[in-house]
C-alpha cells in the first residue's frame, strides 16, 4: 500500500516536471522539411542539392553536437569516399602548373549566378597559402608552400595528392575541403594541371 | 617625377618583401581606417532619408502609408523595432523578421501585391535601391544603439531558434557547405577576408548582427540581412532561399539570439 503511493507520488512529480521543463526542440526531420520548403531552383542550383550524402548528414550531426564521429562511422565514411576515387586511367598525373595558377585562382562554378557552361574553378587561394608571390591567401585549409619541394613526386605522393583532390573525406571524413574529383566540380584535366602546380619542380609553389 | 616612381617602385618592393601575415593585417588596418573615415559620411543615409518618406507616404492600392505597421512594438512605433526582430507575431501566428514583416505590412495595410512586392527584393550593383531595402535603412536606423533583444519566450520562437541552429551546421550541396564550414571557427580568413566565428565567439556574433544591414562600398548600395544570408547560400552552392522563407528566419533568430545584448549599429559600412 504504501509502496503504491510513492509511486504514484513519484509519477505525480515527474509528469508536473516533464510538464514544466521539457521543451521539445524540432527533430532533424522536421527541421529539413522546413529547410526545404523555405529554398527554390534558380539556374543551375536546384533543390535537390539539400538531398544529403550520409556523409554530409553525420558530419553536419557531429558538428552541431561538437561531438566527433564514433570511429567506426568514421572508418565507414572514409572508405566508402575511398572507393570514389578514380586515378588518371593514363597514368600521367601532371599537367600544366601555369593553368593550374589560373584554376587555383579562380572561384567560379557550380552558383547560381554560373552557368553549366561556365569553367569552374578550384579556388585554392580562398583557403590556402600555395605560390609565394600570392599574399592574398587564406587559412581554413593548410599551408601548401612548397608542396611538391617537401615530398618529392614519388608514385605514392602523387595517388595520395590526387585521392586529396578528388574525394578529401578518404583520409578524414568530415573534411572541409570540396570533392572536386567526385563531386565534378574540375574535369580531370584541370585536376592534372592542379597536381602540376603542387607538384612540378617548376612551379611558382616550389620556387 | 622619376625620383617619385624610384620611390614607389622601392615602396612596393618593401611592401611585396614583407611577410604575408604583415600584408593581411597591413590590408584589415587599412580596410579599419577607411571604414572609420567614411563613418561621418555614410553614403546609407541617402537609402535612409528615402526610406523614411516611403514610409511615411501614402502607397498602393490602399492609398495609405506604413505608419500604422506594428513591428512587435505596437502600430507605428518604429523606434527601436529592428532590435526585436525577428519575433513571434500573433497575427500572422508566425516567427517574422523584419523583411518578412515589412512585406506583410505593405500587402495587409497598403493592397501591394505579396508576389509583386517580393520579385525582386535587392538591387543589382549600381542599382537603385529597391524599396524593401530603403525602408530596411529607415527601420534598421530607428535602432542604432538599442541593445538587441530577440525574443525566446514563444514555443515558435524557441523552435526557429533551433531549426536556425541545426541549419547552420547542415551541410549539403556539392561543395558540402555549411554556414560552420566558414564561420564557426576563430582565426579564419578566405583570402585576406576575416571570418567571424558566428557560433561559437559572442563578440563574433554581436558584430555579425549589429553591423548588419549595411552599405556595401564595392556594390555601391546597401544590403540588407535577406541579402547577406542570399548571397552567403550563393556562394555555398547551395538553392536560393524564398525572401522572408521560414528557413531565413530561422537563421536570423540564431544569429540575433546569439548577439542579445549587443546594441544595434546599423546600418554600417562595409568594404
Amino acid at each position: 500500500m504504501k509502496r503504491k503511493h510513492v509511486l504514484a507520488i513519484t509519477s505525480v512529480i515527474g509528469a508536473v516536471l516533464a510538464g514544466c521543463a521539457t521543451y521539445d526542440a524540432p527533430t532533424r526531420e522536421e527541421t529539413l522539411q522546413v529547410v526545404k520548403s523555405s529554398f527554390r531552383d534558380r539556374g543551375i542550383a536546384k533543390v535537390e542539392r539539400l538531398n544529403q550524402s550520409d556523409t554530409q548528414v553525420a558530419c553536419s550531426q557531429a558538428a552541431l553536437t561538437g561531438k566527433e564521429l564514433p570511429k567506426d562511422v568514421a572508418a565507414r565514411l572514409e572508405k566508402q569516399a575511398l572507393a570514389t576515387i578514380k586515378q588518371p586511367a593514363d597514368g600521367v598525373y601532371l599537367g600544366d602548373f601555369k593553368r593550374g595558377e589560373r584554376i587555383a585562382q579562380t572561384g567560379v562554378g557550380l552558383q547560381w549566378s554560373d552557368t553549366d557552361q561556365t569553367v569552374a574553378g578550384g579556388n585554392c587561394y580562398a583557403c590556402h597559402e600555395l605560390a609565394s608571390q600570392e599574399l592574398a591567401f587564406g587559412n581554413i585549409g593548410p599551408s601548401l608552400k612548397g608542396y611538391g619541394k617537401l615530398r618529392g613526386n614519388s608514385k605514392e605522393v602523387m595517388t595520395y595528392t590526387w585521392a586529396k583532390l578528388w574525394n578529401s573525406h578518404a583520409t578524414n571524413a568530415c573534411s572541409q575541403m570540396p570533392r572536386y574529383g567526385d563531386a565534378n566540380i574540375l574535369t580531370t584535366e584541370q585536376l592534372k594541371d592542379v597536381m602540376a602546380l603542387l607538384l612540378d619542380p617548376k612551379s611558382p609553389v616550389n620556387q | 617625377m622619376k625620383v617619385n616612381i624610384q620611390t614607389a617602385l622601392a615602396g612596393s618592393a618593401l611592401a611585396l618583401s614583407c611577410a604575408a601575415a604583415q600584408a593581411q593585417n597591413s590590408t584589415s588596418d587599412a580596410i579599419a581606417r577607411y571604414r572609420e573615415l567614411l563613418q561621418d559620411g555614410n553614403p546609407a543615409e541617402l537609402v535612409v532619408a528615402r526610406g523614411e518618406a516611403l514610409w511615411k507616404e501614402k502607397r498602393g492600392p490602399k492609398k495609405v502609408s506604413l505608419e500604422q505597421c506594428d513591428l512587435g512594438l505596437g502600430p507605428g512605433v518604429v523606434k527601436g523595432a529592428y532590435a526585436q526582430l525577428p519575433r513571434y507575431f500573433a497575427d500572422t501566428n508566425k516567427v517574422m523578421d523584419y523583411e518578412s514583416r515589412v512585406v506583410h505590412c505593405m500587402v495587409t495595410l497598403q493592397g501591394f501585391d505579396m508576389a509583386a512586392v517580393t520579385k525582386n527584393p535587392f538591387s543589382g550593383t549600381g542599382q537603385r535601391q529597391t524599396d524593401i531595402e530603403a525602408l530596411v535603412a529607415y527601420v534598421v536606423e530607428q535602432s542604432r544603439g538599442v541593445p538587441v533583444k530577440i525574443s525566446q519566450v514563444h514555443s515558435l520562437e524557441k523552435d526557429a531558434y533551433e531549426r536556425g541552429k541545426q541549419l547552420f551546421y547542415m551541410r549539403a550541396g556539392p561543395y558540402d557547405f555549411s554556414c560552420a564550414s566558414c564561420h564557426g571557427v576563430t582565426g579564419q580568413r578566405i583570402r585576406l577576408q576575416d571570418l567571424p566565428n558566428i557560433a561559437n565567439v559572442k563578440e563574433d556574433a554581436e558584430r555579425a548582427f549589429t553591423t548588419w544591414p549595411a552599405y556595401r562600398v564595392s556594390q555601391g548600395t546597401l544590403r540588407s540581412m535577406q541579402w547577406r544570408l542570399n548571397d552567403c547560400f550563393r556562394q555555398a552552392r547551395w538553392p536560393e532561399p524564398v525572401f522572408g522563407s521560414p528557413a531565413t528566419v530561422d537563421l536570423i533568430t540564431f544569429l540575433g539570439v546569439n548577439a542579445n545584448g549587443a546594441k544595434m549599429d546599423s546600418p554600417s559600412i562595409k568594404r
